[in-house]
């Protein structure tokens, strides 16, 4: 189930990034991102709505290949 | 957490402490081998977590073992104040000579341990204390550096105890307020501690509580006494909505949210925190309001945990409208909670703006909160409006 | 002029690696505290947002000098050992977040406290503030939060719910009325500094000229406060909010024998709110109250 309030948009290449992956794994208060074993990003969706709006994946991954959506600003 | 008096009777037991003989039944054939190995008069005494007992016919006096087991079938049925019978105390029962007080709790004010000491026990110590108070000592003592028993002598010797009866009673007040140190506990009372007329000393009844947050420190204790961890005592057991609530309080340890205390009224409450809840309540029954719920959400709680709660006030019988109210937050936030509560609604099959009465929580993130709320049509205000107001609102809403 | 602390207050955070440390380490640098560093026992030679880390209080008042204050927030079962810590390095102020605090414990810090001279504020509080000066402990909330609700000027206050003494800062505020310093005083039943025990500070801080207190069932905090105020003569006009008039119906908040006759017959609010109202303390039924309250029993002394 997708959020109701929350999407997160990464492109492509960072999710197949395995250190990257790692990295916003790790930086992740409420594990929005999980890692899965050939190294590539899964984003876990219900804990999509936990996001705090730390912005620290979005400071751990190259400028604009991490987006956070608020669905309730559309 | 209150122990029963076998309990407390174990625990004083193991230090030392000096007991008439006893055995605990489970059944009336247990109460009459007891009696039989005792081999004279026998008190019955109800294991119920409740003062009272005497009054409520909980104890009772047996000159047989037959007797005894009549005694235990007329002693189990009996609920005082609200507490159920666990077992039956069957004790030897002496002729007493004299009795004593002795209790040791926190005094907030002085914060202190402090031993109450009286020759007058047996009887209601508030009465004595304000009718003979030469015969009641107060005695404060550390809980940091090491005591003695000139302590215990002190306080004992303050009400006119002299002779061979101070220093017997000496070590067993001074082992009281060891017990109490040393495990924690919120009160530590003998009433009666008995002179016998045989010379002996004799702990007769005991109350012990123990803190609740220190249970983890004594679990082997607890577990050697046979007190299980999923043993809340309670005054009150909690009901099946009370239970959920905790349950979704467990489920992660980020804040809190799910500790309710079940009413019967028709208006939910998402209110917190601590002192905000109190507030709160009171401004929702002053305006004529029936709340069906009390919470205290806190320490900012996942959008999972207020969700959940929503969930759980919404699937109340009776629950017409949900008011979400706080104090000015600094650490839990507006957007979280008010992910949670909607989130909640729709989960419910309801709509967020029909159902929550009002929105009032001010304070972190509330710009984003207020987004939220406006996106899906919820009422909701900002600090200027006050948290007895919004409460007036939420119950208008609800009878309007 | 403000009590307890001020723009030249120093202070350490014990558990500073820990979450909530950590929030509340970077709310009181952005409100401007000097915090002068923290202690997490085994991560010496990292730092909080720049605040250095030490494994000891020993280490970091070697390297830093004497540090005034210290906040306290490690789980339950180390914070004796930590205000221990603080108190024989000889920190005198002692804010102590942690909740869920055994009553024997608390006892002890607050006893070697005033063995050493040191003051405890908790345990189960939120800290306190100098509005425009120094916020210790996470009263308020982030640093914009904080300067929204509080504001300086002639009103103390002493509160045992954290989240409410930021509705009343906020209320007062509204009002104009600013606030001299406030403090969360937490609300266990043992804590480390009462109502009554604040009030010579107060009392002898020129620009604190009112006091508005926050109060709730249980305890004799308000009955040793309207004594205090009694027998001393107090200059300061007080209002208390009492909140958990409800309780007064409910059944279940006796204290046992012993308890009860420690601190005298058991208050409910409403005896309470009588004994405060005696003492000349004007008790307001709602929040909105309070302001009003106080611009009428200052007016009264001019």
């Amino acid at each position: 189930m997708p959020g109701m309030f929350i999407d997160v948009q990464v492109d492509e290449a960072v999710a197949k990034d395995p250190a990257i992956v790692k990295k916003l794994v790790e930086v992740c208060p409420v594990n929005i991102f999980a890692q899965q074993d050939d190294g590539t990003l899964r984003i876990v969706e219900e804990n999509l709505d936990e996001c705090v709006l730390c912005d620290l994946c979005v400071r751990a991954a190259p400028e604009g290949t991490v987006r956070i959506l608020k669905l309730y600003e559309s | 957490m209150r122990f029963y008096e076998y309990e407390s009777k174990a625990l004083f037991r193991r230090h030392g402490m000096p007991l008439g003989q006893s055995g605990l039944a489970h059944t009336a054939d247990d109460a009459r081998r007891i009696a039989g190995e005792i081999g004279g008069p026998v008190v019955l005494k109800s294991q119920v977590l409740s003062g009272g007992r005497m009054k409520a016919g909980a104890v009772k006096f047996a000159d047989t073992p037959d007797e005894a087991a009549a005694h235990y079938d007329a002693i189990v049925p009996i609920v005082v104040n609200g507490q159920t019978c666990r077992a039956v105390l069957v004790e030897e029962k002496k002729g007493i000579a004299q009795e004593y007080f002795a209790a040791i709790t926190w005094d907030g004010r002085h914060k202190r341990p402090v031993l109450i000491f009286s020759d007058m026990g047996g009887i209601d110590i508030e009465e004595v204390a304000e009718t003979h108070p030469e015969h009641v000592s107060k005695t404060h003592f550390s809980s940091l550096l090491p005591i003695t028993p000139r302590i215990a002598k002190e306080a004992i010797a303050a009400t006119g105890v002299t002779g061979q009866a101070l220093n017997r009673l000496t070590p067993i007040v001074f082992e009281l307020m060891q017990v109490f140190l040393r495990y924690d506990l919120t009160l530590a009372e003998i009433n009666p501690l008995a002179r016998l007329e045989d010379g002996r000393f004799v702990v007769l009844d005991g109350h012990i509580d123990m803190e609740a947050e220190a249970r983890g420190t004594h679990k082997k204790l607890l577990e050697e006494l046979g007190i299980g961890a999923e043993e809340t005592r309670q005054a009150r057991e909690a009901t099946a909505f009370e239970q959920r609530g905790a349950e979704i309080n467990a489920q992660d340890h980020r804040g809190v949210a799910g500790n309710v205390v079940e009413f019967d009224g028709d208006l939910g409450l998402v209110i917190g925190a601590g002192g905000g809840s109190l507030t709160l309540f009171d401004a929702v029954r002053k305006h004529g309001g029936k709340p069906a719920n009390y919470c205290e959400i806190g320490g900012n709680p996942s959008v999972k945990k207020v969700q959940e709660l929503t969930r759980l006030i919404l699937s109340k019988p009776g629950v017409r409208k949900i008011a979400v109210m706080m104090n000015v937050v600094s650490n839990t936030r507006v957007d979280i909670v008010a992910r949670g509560v909607i989130k909640g609604c729709i989960q419910s099959g309801k709509d967020p703006k029909d159902v929550l009465a009002i929105f009032r929580i001010p304070g972190a993130w509330e710009d984003e909160g207020f987004k939220i709320l406006a996106k899906y049509g919820v009422d909701y205000c900002d600090r200027s409006v006050s948290m007895y107001e919004a409460a007036g609102r939420a119950v208008a809403k609800l009878n309007g | 002029m403000s009590i307890l602390v001020d723009k030249d207050t120093t202070f350490l955070v014990q558990g500073i690696t820990g979450r909530e440390a950590v929030n509340l380490t970077r709310e009181c640098l952005d409100y401007g505290s000097k915090i002068v560093g923290g202690v997490t026992p085994g991560r010496a030679g990292r730092d909080v947002y720049g605040v250095p880390v030490y494994d000891c209080v020993r280490d970091l008042v070697a390297k830093h000098g004497p540090v005034d204050g210290s906040v306290i927030s490690v789980p339950p079962g180390f914070v004796r050992d930590a205000a221990f810590e603080a108190i024989e390095n000889g920190v005198k102020l002692i804010v102590i977040v942690t909740e869920n605090i055994p009553r024997r414990e608390v006892a002890q810090m607050v006893e070697l406290a005033g063995l050493r001279g040191a003051r405890i504020i908790g345990p189960n509080c939120l800290g306190l503030i100098t509005p425009g000066e120094c916020k210790m402990g996470g009263i308020g909330g982030p640093a914009a939060n904080t300067k929204q609700a509080y504001t300086r000027g002639p009103v103390g206050i002493m509160s045992r719910s954290g989240g409410m003494t930021t509705e009343i800062a906020s209320t007062l505020t509204a009002a104009g009325l600013g606030q001299s310093t406030a403090v969360s005083i937490g609300g266990d039943a043992i804590i480390g500094t009462s109502y009554a025990e604040l009030m010579p500070l107060f009392e002898a801080d020129p620009e604190t000229r009112a006091i508005a207190i926050y109060s709730e069932p249980g305890g004799r905090m308000e009955a040793e406060l309207a004594e205090w105020v009694t027998t001393n003569h107090s200059r300061l006009p007080i209002v208390a909010f009492m909140a958990g008039r409800f309780m007064d119906e409910m059944q279940g908040m006796r204290f046992g024998h012993a308890g009860t006759i420690v601190e005298g017959k058991e208050d409910t609010t409403a005896a309470k709110i009588e004994r405060m109202e005696a003492a000349g303390i004007s008790v307001a039924e709602r929040i909105e109250e309070i302001p009003k309250l106080i611009q009428k029993r200052l007016a009264e002394k001019r």
